[in-house]
């Protein structure tokens, strides 16, 4: 929740007081739950309804929804395009110039150890705001792609535009953590 | 045929079977034959995995405390 708010907020005290905020409203409009969405889903509708008041009061999102379909739109190099060949290749036109492989062979302890956790939320802490805010939302805490364009009112496409983004670069930070072995 | 590249470009949209069954089959092509691919499409999926268990960071212990209390009034009311 705290990692959501900060997508419209300053600073971590204030997004810790929205979080506080969303506690309390909800505890208040407990018996107004009608159970037509999950309880979770529910917490953070208000959670973002109150990180948007707050942010607007900060000036920093008077139209967040717009800025996040601008920052959709707006070109960003393409990731990658280091790993292949060029298009013009005689034999292997935009293949990949090494070996991609799956993380099958690490040991599921590797994968769940806190440094791999550390390794994402470094990743998604320096991610620009739209991204950051998709994949906190569809990542970890598991908003369908639905719930994520409702609340943040943007648009199919520019939702999916985002995850991509977020997930192209946290998939690049855990190939550069969990290859730190040298092995491949 | 789609390149690697282009893959790289659809995977969010093969994940979120967001594609169309056209581009759907084109792309389940590729990958049938590039075990590069294959290897990144697995990344993606390992990462969305992995992404859902960082669990929520905790609230500081003023925050907890005011969280706390405002529960206690509220159960009392209630």
């Amino acid at each position: 929740m705290l990692r959501t708010a900060r997508a419209w907020v300053g600073s971590r005290a204030v997004a810790e007081e929205v979080v506080q905020e969303t506690w309390l409203s909800a505890l208040r409009s407990l018996d107004r739950f009608e159970g037509r969405s999950s309880l979770k889903t529910w917490l953070f509708t208000i959670l973002v309804n109150a990180a948007r008041r707050q942010g607007a009061r900060e000036d920093r999102s008077a139209s967040f929804s717009e800025l996040l379909a601008r920052e959709a739109e707006a070109g960003e190099p393409e990731p990658l395009a280091s790993r292949f060949f060029d298009a013009a290749h005689p034999r292997w036109p935009s293949c990949w110039t090494t070996v991609v492989a799956a993380w099958d062979r690490l040991p599921e302890e590797r994968l769940l150890a806190g440094e791999t956790r550390a390794t994402v939320e470094a990743a998604v802490e320096s991610l620009p705001a739209g991204q950051h805010v998709v994949f906190t939302l569809r990542e970890f805490e598991g908003w369908s792609a639905e719930e994520v364009r409702n609340a943040l009112e943007i648009s199919d496409s520019n939702q999916r535009v985002l995850l991509h983004r977020a997930r192209l670069k946290v998939r690049a930070a855990l190939e550069r953590y969990l290859g730190e072995d040298g092995e491949e | 045929m789609l390149s690697c590249r282009e893959i790289v470009q659809l995977a969010t949209e093969y994940l979120e079977g967001a594609l169309p069954v056209q581009d759907r089959l084109r792309f389940e092509r590729h990958i049938a034959i590039c075990p590069a691919c294959r290897g990144f499409l697995a990344q993606m999926r390992e990462t969305h995995r992995l992404s859902g268990q960082v669990t929520e960071e905790s609230l500081s212990p003023e925050a907890r405390e005011v969280l706390l209390s405002a529960f206690r009034d509220w159960e009392r009311e209630g």
